[in-house]
């Protein structure tokens, strides 16, 4: 069974149209990101889930239940929003239990619950605390803590993490995605951040200028992109994109390098293409060549230690690409030295349509 | 004469400012220690020359005279009429401007349309209004200028409280309204929390305003709701002034305003100061 069922769901504002027919099923238990670039409609999408907007056409189902024209609170949902709007009049107590009140639970049961989800959520030493007096972090586990306090059939997230500085948000979202796993309940989560959306989701749903560009398992988008946006989008540093040209044995590069693609099938010599190369599958030379690889000649033009990885950025076919190196690969820019490129995990992309072949 | 030492000039120097300082509270306390005063003296002493500065006794006969004769009745009659106008003006006013500013109610206009009413000298409409008051038989009564005060003090309530709700962040409504409260409920429960500041501060004007009329109720009030205002004109004689009368009822007139921002004096600063800088 779906708990959230969408179905062509357009948003104007004005002339400007936000959300252009989005069709989405969302399963039972799953945590379903919804990522993409600023502007590209998801944060209206999940308003309009929500109740807050007003759709333009389409329908929302929740729980099987059409609600296109409820209101927010008969729509049986919960929301963490990205400023935690916690009530700075309330302690932490009273702001989680506020929502259990408005719907006229009984003084025991909110009691109950709200130890539960205190507990849950390690934040039980705080709840006679305002919020004035709570850091970022707690602000963040008591925003979370109202929501998971009622028994909604959709929690939905609208960028809760993005406030937050980086060590906490990587925290935090451990403890998102625990929470999700204990409770068993469907989330729908807002974010801009690849990383969130790939840690996070059982399924992305990437979209641009308010359509979905493409929808699936993180790996699956990661691996599989079917075009050059969701390739350069998911993935840090981002893929690599070099102008190439079809031959019978692979693709040549703008200042003449050959290089092979083993394994396909159905690609029309001639054809001027854009190869696509992730930084990941770019490896400073070994002892042999692995099989379906292929060993180029470059010069290291600037390192960007990360610690446990190092950045290299070094020109290949009359572009500038970045490979993720191992720490100790190399040591100056300068460097000459040799890569293996995994040519099995290249994309070819058609640059007349943006897609990948 | 040789300099004096630095610290030495320093003493001076602050002695001269708080020399400045006790003059200047002077000024502004006299008159109305003058007025406290004037209302304990006996006739002999407020006529007396050179002046008594300080009387002999406390004599209250000059309050006592205004209870006797009912005329203190007037200050009750200004304190129900303020605290119920503002009462009104602030439920009304709130929940207008509420809609105002997040439902675009009459657009933009609507709220430059509200002002505007404030923009009308009051003397200009005191005696239209008075002829509808006489029709309506409202005159000397208490809901006509509950109803006259309210009515006058909305569009500033409005004005107000449209600031102080706009800067509401919006999700904390949102946030209220997925939790199950109905817009009613986020009016109750969120937007007054918020805006509690505001709303005491604007209450304490709206207030002042309505007991300071004079205006209206000179024109529109006969003898059964007469206010303070009014009453203390009564004792300026073509022979001679009462002055303990006067200032009596001006001290009696004086300590509600005093009373209620006392107690609000908390909200006032940080109300007033709110709506100007978005934080």
């Amino acid at each position: 069974m779906s708990d959230l069922r969408i179905t062509g769901l357009h948003k104007h504002y004005g002339a400007f149209h936000a959300v252009k027919g989005i069709d989405l099923d969302v399963p039972s238990g799953e945590f379903t990101v919804l990522v993409g670039p600023s502007g590209c409609g998801k944060s209206t999408l999940l308003r309009c889930i929500a109740g807050l907007e007003e759709t333009t056409s389409g329908t929302v189902e929740i729980g099987g239940k059409d609600v296109t024209y409820a209101r927010p609170r008969d729509r049986d949902i919960a929301m963490v929003f990205q400023n935690y709007a916690l009530y700075p009049y309330l302690n932490v107590k009273d702001n989680i239990a506020f929502g259990l009140r408005a719907r006229k639970f009984a003084d025991t049961e909110v009691e109950k619950r709200v130890k539960r989800a205190a507990d849950m959520l390690g934040i039980g030493p705080l709840l006679a605390r305002f919020p004035r007096e709570l850091s970022g972090g707690q602000r963040q586990r008591v925003a979370i803590g109202r929501a998971i306090v009622r028994d909604a059939i959709l929690y939905l997230f609208d960028e809760p993490l993005s406030n937050l500085d980086a060590q906490l948000r990587d925290d935090m979202r451990a403890e998102i995605k625990r929470l999700h796993r204990e409770l068993g309940r469907t989330m729908v989560y807002v974010t801009h951040d690849q990383i969130e959306a790939m840690t996070l989701a059982d399924r992305i749903v990437l979209l641009r200028d308010g359509v979905v560009e493409q929808l699936g398992a993180p790996l699956d988008l990661f691996e599989r992109p079917n075009s050059r946006f969701v390739a350069s989008f998911l993935g840090s540093p981002k893929m690599n994109f070099l102008a190439a040209t079809l031959s019978a044995e692979g693709v040549t590069l703008a200042d003449g390098t050959k290089l092979g693609l083993p394994g396909r099938k159905g690609l029309k010599a001639g054809d001027a293409v854009i190869l696509g190369l992730r930084p990941q599958h770019i490896a400073m030379a070994g002892k042999t060549v692995s099989k379906g690889h292929e060993r180029v000649p470059v010069t290291i033009e600037l390192v960007q230690p990360t610690g446990s990885r190092m950045q290299a950025t070094m020109p290949l076919g009359g572009a500038s690409i970045v490979a993720e190196l191992a720490a100790h690969d190399v040591s100056r820019p300068g460097e000459q030295t040799h890569i293996d490129i995994d040519m099995t995990r290249a994309v070819i992309i058609d640059p007349a349509t943006d897609k990948v072949i | 004469m040789s300099a004096l030492p630095f610290h030495r000039r320093n003493d001076v120097r602050l002695a001269f400012r708080y020399l400045i300082a006790l003059l200047l509270v002077v000024v502004f306390v006299f008159p109305v220690y003058w007025l406290f005063i004037i209302s304990f003296k006996t006739p002999d002493e407020i006529f007396a020359f050179p002046p008594v500065w300080y009387p002999q006794s406390l004599q209250l006969a000059n309050y006592k005279v205004l209870f006797k004769d009912g005329d203190a009745i007037t200050v009750w009659n200004s304190l129900v009429l303020a605290s119920v106008s503002t009462f009104f003006a602030m439920i009304l006013g709130t929940i207008a401007a509420y809609s105002l500013v997040r439902f675009k109610t009459g657009g933009e206009n609507l709220s430059v349309w509200i002002i505007s009413q404030r923009m009308m000298p009051p003397v200009a409409i005191v005696f239209p209004l008075f002829l509808l008051y006489v029709y309506f038989g409202w005159v000397d009564s208490y809901h006509g200028l509950i109803i006259l005060y309210t009515a006058f003090s909305l569009p500033y309530v409005i004005w107000m409280m449209r600031g102080y709700i706009e800067d509401i962040p919006l999700e904390l409504e949102e946030s209220a309204l997925i939790d199950g409260c109905t817009r009613w409920e986020v009016l109750w429960k969120v937007v007054l929390p918020m805006a509690r500041s505001g709303l005491f501060a604007t209450a304490v004007f709206t207030f002042i305003f309505a007991w300071n009329d004079f205006l209206f109720a000179l024109v529109l009030t006969r003898t059964e709701v007469t206010t303070y205002t009014v009453q203390v004109t009564h004792y300026f004689g073509g022979q001679s002034n009462f002055w303990a009368k006067i200032a009596a009822m001006s001290v009696l007139g004086t300590i509600p305003v005093f009373i209620t921002v006392a107690i609000m004096q908390r909200f006032l600063v940080r109300g007033i100061s709110m709506g100007a800088v978005k934080g």
